[in-house]
């Protein structure tokens, strides 16, 4: 009836993982009671989890990435925490429970934080960046969103019932296979990829299907905001590299649920194939993470330089040259697998020539900021630290690049510090600066900018202290997830790590604050205008939060710097003659169902719990006839409804709030036309 | 009107026999153990690729002419990429097998 499930699933086997459960299932519970004290079910239902809305799809992509960062972070904190004590000791974590949480750490961190936050703010902005209403498939994009929160459900339930995989986040075999890894534990891994991988798909699809049909009129490819670039390639990436991950994880489900062969050696089965596949995704996964931080990067640095992009097409062409790049260079996660000389040369090489674009950025970025107005806003200052420490992980992955070093150091911490260089400055602080950039945009009110500042003075601070000694420790020669060691020269860098752990923490904490600080005072911080930042972009044309419809008259550009453009020439904020009837996506609840039906399922799955996993894709079918059934998915926003809301708008805006570009029309050489009297 | 939707049914059907065709050599081939070694394999391959071109330009009316340059452009960087990673993994692979014999 339940499958292999019984009581023993109760993690009863350390005081540790009890509390980890317990932690878990107050939160729930916690979560739950005060919704049921705020009467807030129905209006969560109505407004928010069957929305179809880019913007609240958006938003609760965030949230989830949030709540997740916390738990990936607790899991960061518990390592750190053992490995400062665990010097000829045990140290407070069993080995069994210290693995399954370096293989949560890496899983949360990849496909529940930085996933979810960066799909998120996409979905947020890019529709507005490019004129847009929606994006093209609005339902599609609300079961994106269910299909991730049940792989994330996945990875939190597995903490209470059972146990997660202790194979490391990229789960090689032959350790993940069924012989040495008997348990539930991979199996939580592979369903909680195959799920969310899914929906990641579907999101790819759906964004460049928007970017491609959805742009407004006079938005040429060259005219679009590079964030929206950004979002273009990752999006061609994630339709290419998704398809790998999700075929090497169906494959090994098959081979530990039905005794398939693929990667273990049995009827010519080949392991090594599995490190071949996962990386084939893996490297693509990693411009996923930083290209559209890059993207953020690069409209912030412009909005508070107050100057044009330098080199936009060179920035475009950097993109589009990393994207297709990131695919010829996985080779270098396995250099060490045994392939001859000549095929980890390629590798190695083309894993530099990487490099090169990466380095055009940053000199592009430096060159915006040249004589430029810097404002030292918490998005701005996010962008200078982000290249300053992005430059070191850079170039510690040039040398990883070579593979004779590579041979020294792989498996090692040196290792570990160099793809957190890359990933926390490189991805997570363009996150937080987006996060600082758009909150306005999303919400109406600005974030508080001193409780900004101090998080990334404790993010960045406290990066430096927890991966500086990993690099040291990596020549010293310690290997990456280890649950004790013997060699006391290491102890005290592992506690200079702990601290920075703790630092850390600080900066999680302070922008929990910052958000509580800004909700509490959201009155004296509010964005009439929509356009707080005196920003560049079509996004900024919207008003803050934006209309259901965003635009109520598709806008027309003529530049790179739309909205700046229409400040200048003073068409901003202009109401039209007239406005017209918009056809909206109606919400539906059918995302969120498929999304519980597919949690149910991989749950089942995990389980063997058969006859469950047959319900759960019957229903899913049945969600999936439905929907295809309906053919009254869209409702009418009647014209006169559009010029109420439009004309509630306009009528808070005083010249006071507006950013006045008149005066800033480039006159002369600057305007572009050849001067007088010159060839 | 009639005279396209007659033109569209022929290139389906001319499709449709193609695609059937092009399926029932390597299930021949297999099936009557006509063909042994890797022979086989390659005769396999190219007729899988063959079918995706049977698809494209019958299927979902692929040509130079009409196919707006967008399309075109996004299709060969797919067949750049899938170049990359199927012929890459196929290096990779070939490599660590002769290195273990």
């Amino acid at each position: 009836m339940l499958g292999r499930l019984t009581i023993e699933a109760i993690p009863l086997y350390s005081w540790v993982a009890m509390g980890g459960a317990a932690v878990t299932v107050c939160g729930g519970l916690a979560v739950f009671l005060l919704i049921t004290y705020l009467r807030a079910w129905k209006v969560l239902w109505t407004d928010w989890l069957t929305s179809v809305d880019h913007k609240k799809i958006g938003i609760m992509y965030v949230v989830l990435a949030l709540v997740m960062l916390v738990r990936g972070f607790v899991d960061a904190l518990m390592m750190r925490a053992q490995q400062a004590i665990a010097l000829n000791s045990e140290g407070y974590l069993p080995p069994e429970h210290f693995e399954q949480i370096f293989s949560s750490h890496g899983t949360i961190m990849i496909f529940f934080v930085a996933m979810p936050f960066l799909t998120g703010l996409i979905n947020i902005i890019v529709p507005q960046q490019i004129g847009a209403r929606d994006v093209a498939f609005p339902f599609l994009n609300s079961v994106s969103l269910w299909l991730t929160a049940a792989g994330a459900g996945l990875v939190l339930v597995s903490l209470v019932v059972g146990k997660f995989s202790t194979a490391g986040w990229t789960g090689y075999p032959p350790y993940s296979g069924v012989e040495f890894s008997p348990g539930v534990g991979v199996d939580y891994w592979l369903w909680a990829l195959i799920v969310s991988g899914v929906g990641s798909t579907a999101s790819g699809i759906n964004f460049i299907v928007t970017i491609v049909k959805n742009r407004c009129p006079g938005m040429t490819y060259m005219r679009m905001p590079l964030f929206t670039w950004t979002a273009l390639c990752i999006s061609v990436l994630i339709a290419f590299a998704f398809p790998a991950l999700t075929v090497v994880a169906a494959q090994l489900t098959l081979d530990r649920t039905l005794g398939f062969h693929f990667f273990t050696n049995g009827d010519g089965g080949n392991m090594m194939l599995f490190a071949n596949l996962i990386w084939i995704w893996g490297h693509p996964e990693v411009y996923i993470l930083i290209l559209p931080a890059f993207g953020i990067f690069s409209e912030v640095v412009a909005t508070f330089s107050r100057k044009r992009l330098f080199g936009y097409k060179s920035l475009v062409y950097a993109t589009a040259c990393i994207a297709i790049l990131s695919f010829t260079v996985w080779l270098h996660h396995f250099f060490t697998m045994g392939s001859s000389a000549n095929v980890n040369a390629v590798f190695g090489i083309a894993t530099m020539i990487i490099a090169v674009p990466t380095g055009v950025k940053i000199f592009d970025w430096m060159f915006t900021m040249y004589r430029g107005r810097i404002e030292f806003h918490p998005s701005m200052v996010y962008t200078i630290g982000f290249m300053v420490t992005f430059v070191i992980g850079g170039v510690t992955g040039v040398l990883l690049a070579l593979p004779p070093a590579d041979y020294l150091m792989h498996n090692s911490t040196f290792l570990v510090a160099h793809f957190h260089n890359m990933l926390i400055p490189g991805a997570l602080f363009g996150y937080f600066a987006g996060l600082n950039y758009w909150f306005p945009k999303a919400f109406g009110f600005k974030l508080d900018a001193k409780w900004g500042i101090r998080s990334f003075w404790f993010w960045f601070i406290g990066f430096y202290l927890a991966f500086m000694p990993l690099y040291v420790l990596g020549f010293m020669g310690m290997s990456r997830r280890m649950e004790h060691y013997a060699d006391p020269n290491w102890q005290p860098y592992l506690i200079v790590a702990a601290l920075g752990a703790l630092c850390i923490l600080c900066g999680i904490i302070c922008i929990g604050v910052q958000l509580y600080v800004s909700a509490k005072n959201w009155g004296s911080a509010r964005d009439v205008t929509g356009d707080p930042w005196n920003g560049r972009t079509l996004d900024w044309a919207t008003s803050s939060p934006p209309a259901p419809y965003n635009f109520a008259v598709l806008p027309e550009v003529r530049d790179v710097d739309a909205f700046h453009d229409m400040k200048i020439h003073g068409t901003a904020y202009r109401p039209p003659a007239h406005y017209e009837d918009i056809v909206m996506p109606r919400k539906s609840g059918l995302g969120p169902v498929i999304g519980a039906m597919a949690f149910v399922l991989g749950f089942a799955f995990v389980w063997y719990i058969w006859w469950l996993v047959a319900l759960s894709l019957v229903l899913i079918l049945i969600c999936i006839g439905i929907r295809a059934c309906d053919d009254d998915t869209d409702f009418v926003m009647p014209a006169a409804e559009v010029a109420r809301i439009e004309a509630a708008h306009l009528a808070q805006i005083t010249p006071v709030d507006m950013h006045d570009m008149r005066d800033f029309e480039p006159r002369g050489a600057a305007s572009g036309t050849p001067l007088a009297g010159r060839a | 009107m009639d005279h396209s939707a007659e033109r569209t049914l022929s290139t389906y059907l001319t499709g449709f026999v193609l695609a059937v065709v092009l399926t029932a050599i390597p299930f021949a081939l297999v099936w009557g153990e006509l063909l042994t070694g890797p022979a086989v394999y390659y005769v396999i391959a190219v007729a899988a690729v063959l079918q995706v071109v049977v698809h494209l330009v019958f299927f979902l009316h692929l040509n130079l002419r009409s196919t707006p340059a967008e399309n075109l452009f996004f299709l060969g960087f797919a067949a750049v990429l899938i170049f990359i990673m199927v012929g890459g993994s196929l290096w990779i692979m070939m490599d660590l097998h002769h290195r273990m014999m």
